[in-house]
């Protein structure tokens, strides 16, 4: 199942015009691969990102999720999407302050309906895949920076995703975590199936994505293969 | 409710804080709905607790509502009353409030002054002998065989019946002869009450009060009569009134606060594929829980002082109307305070959750 944003235009009011965020833009991402898609600020990369999250709707284009063509959709079934179908891993983990790691997975779970003992376990399994078996039941406050991405990650499997969308995960993390998380991401990338796409200013880590895409100006201006 | 109920543990504080303010109010308007009922109590239970369907007062003049303290009905008007079809009785009723006096204590009764073999009295009346409520024969410290003095009045005191009270006094039953010799408020010579106490089915009451220039009453109507009701009613329901609306306020401004607080969190679930539905549903769950809760202990606290006081001299009645009536009034304006509060939920972007469009 892969992610394809086909000529996607989007523009915000500006003033009394318009601002263009993505102009013409078009992405295939297959399933199993990671993209990375790096710009300079203002860019239109989080754009990118909002509108193949369903967040947004664009102004023209085509824009399929796992198959599933979204511009056809109401708000109840782009959430519906993005809970069964997109894991989004946030720039920011964003974690909810009252839950612990576990139960931050956990919640995933019962968003979907499902409360039985094989989401606990599927949580658990994943917190131990990220190396936070231990940190299970800490809150977030408890966690370190590090940790709590990892978790912010392990949460955006949870529902066992077809398409990975990832917002500058190394941002707020020194180079060896940094590393660290990309290395994680092109692990289960690659043993997920997952489409992944990867929105980064930082060009460090680029070597475990398998093509990079810069985007300037609203447009996708190179395309290289790693 | 999975956030829902780990909110609650999380943020103690906070909950516990405005748990606190619920069961404040709980108590006072519990306390407050008590003393009401206790007070309408004190006031009208002889009139509620007469066996009868409708009162007839003397017609008031054009403009002016009845009233007890104005109404005198004559002997011709009740005997026309029972002789109307379908009226299967039509008794005299006399009210008075005078002092009482027996042994060195004194106390303001209400005499009413029923007709002999009239079935709206507890018998025992009788010329020179009268029937005393428990409360009157309480205040007056007397017992069956003790005399009283009613006014110019010495009677016998032939039982001890009931707890009737009129107007916040005990309710004294005499007979209408001797109810009349206590003051005769009238200008004819002819015998005399306050009320007609009226039953039947199938009576045209319309028809009769026209003819016999009365004006006929249900019971809870019949209760607005009485002038004191009317106002110490109306100003203690008014301050429940007001009470019941400040919780639903106090309950909105909290959980928009509460709201506006986790907007973060409910982009970051929205984000993540959260049904409005469903958050809606998390956060409403949550004030139920509160509300609930709270007003459980605030019920509890009401139960427990006024079983306190109930017996002693303050009016407090302690019955499932008093104590639950409230508290289910507490938890619907409480539950709708906070739906107008969380609906903001609605509005919240998840787009927010990923930062700034770049």
């Amino acid at each position: 199942m892969s992610l394809l944003l086909d000529h996607v235009t989007l523009t915000y009011p500006d003033g009394d015009g318009r601002l263009t965020a993505l102009d013409a833009v078009s992405l295939d991402v297959p399933a199993g691969s990671l993209a990375a898609v790096v710009g300079p600020s203002g860019s239109g990369k989080s754009s990118l990102l909002a509108v193949a999250a369903t967040l947004v709707t664009p102004d023209s284009g085509r824009v399929v999720v796992a198959g599933t063509e979204t511009s056809s959709l109401g708000p109840a079934q782009k959430a519906e999407l993005r809970r069964e179908t997109v894991g989004i891993v946030f720039q920011q983990p964003n974690l909810l302050p009252s839950l612990t790691a576990l139960e931050q997975l956990q919640v995933m779970a019962h968003l979907s309906g499902r409360t039985s003992r094989t989401a606990r376990e599927r949580a658990g399994e994943l917190l131990d895949a990220v190396g936070l078996a231990v940190q299970a039941h800490r809150r977030p406050h408890q966690l370190s920076g590090g940790q709590r991405q990892r978790v912010n990650i392990a949460r955006a499997l949870m529902n066992e995703p077809s398409v990975l969308l990832v917002d500058e995960p190394t941002s707020a993390l020194d180079h060896e975590r940094g590393a660290a998380v990309m290395e994680l991401l092109a692990g289960l990338t690659a043993e997920r199936g997952t489409a992944t796409v990867l929105v980064t200013h930082d060009r460090t880590h680029l070597d475990r994505a398998d093509r990079v895409v810069t985007v300037r100006d609203g447009r996708i201006t190179e395309e290289a293969r790693v | 409710m999975f956030v829902a109920w780990r909110d609650l543990r999380f943020a103690k504080g906070r909950f516990t804080l405005m748990g606190t303010v619920i069961v404040l109010i709980t108590l006072l308007v519990g306390l407050l709905s008590g003393l009401t009922a206790g007070l309408a109590r004190e006031n009208v239970s002889a009139i509620t607790g007469l066996p009868a369907d409708r009162l007839a007062f003397a017609a008031p003049p054009d403009g002016r509502s009845v009233s007890f303290t104005d109404s005198t009905v004559t002997a011709s008007q009740w005997r026309d009353w029972a002789a109307r079809p379908g009226v299967s009785a039509a008794e005299p009723l006399g009210i008075r409030t005078l002092n009482a006096a027996a042994g060195g204590r004194t106390a303001a009764v209400s005499a009413f002054g029923t007709a002999s073999g009239s079935g709206i009295a507890p018998g025992g009346t009788g010329p020179g002998r009268v029937v005393l409520s428990t409360s009157a024969a309480k205040e007056l410290d007397v017992t069956p065989g003790d005399t009283v003095r009613l006014g110019t009045l010495d009677a016998a005191v032939a039982a001890v019946s009931g707890d009737a009270s009129y107007s916040h006094t005990p309710v004294v039953w005499t007979s209408l002869g001797d109810w009349q010799k206590l003051g005769h408020s009238g200008t004819t010579p002819e015998e005399q009450a306050t009320v007609i106490a009226l039953s039947g089915a199938g009576a045209d009451w319309a028809a009769g009060d026209a003819a016999l220039r009365t004006s006929s009453k249900t019971i809870d109507e019949a209760l607005g009569a009485i002038g004191s009701y009317q106002a110490e009613n109306g100003s203690l329901q008014l301050m429940r009134g007001f009470l019941f609306a400040i919780s639903a306020l106090v309950i909105g401004a909290f959980f928009t606060v509460w709201t506006i607080q986790r907007s973060a969190d409910v982009a970051v679930l929205k984000a993540l594929g959260a049904s409005t539905r469903y958050l809606l549903k998390d956060a409403l769950g949550q004030a139920v829980v509160m509300l609930t809760a709270g007003t459980l202990f605030g019920t509890g606290l009401a139960v427990g002082f006024g079983a306190l006081i109930s017996g002693g001299d303050v009016p407090f009645v302690l019955d499932p109307l008093t104590v639950l009536g409230p508290a289910a009034v507490i938890v619907v304006l409480g539950v709708l305070g906070a739906a107008l509060s969380i609906r903001r939920i609605t509005a919240v972007d998840p787009l927010t959750a990923l930062g700034s469009a770049r």
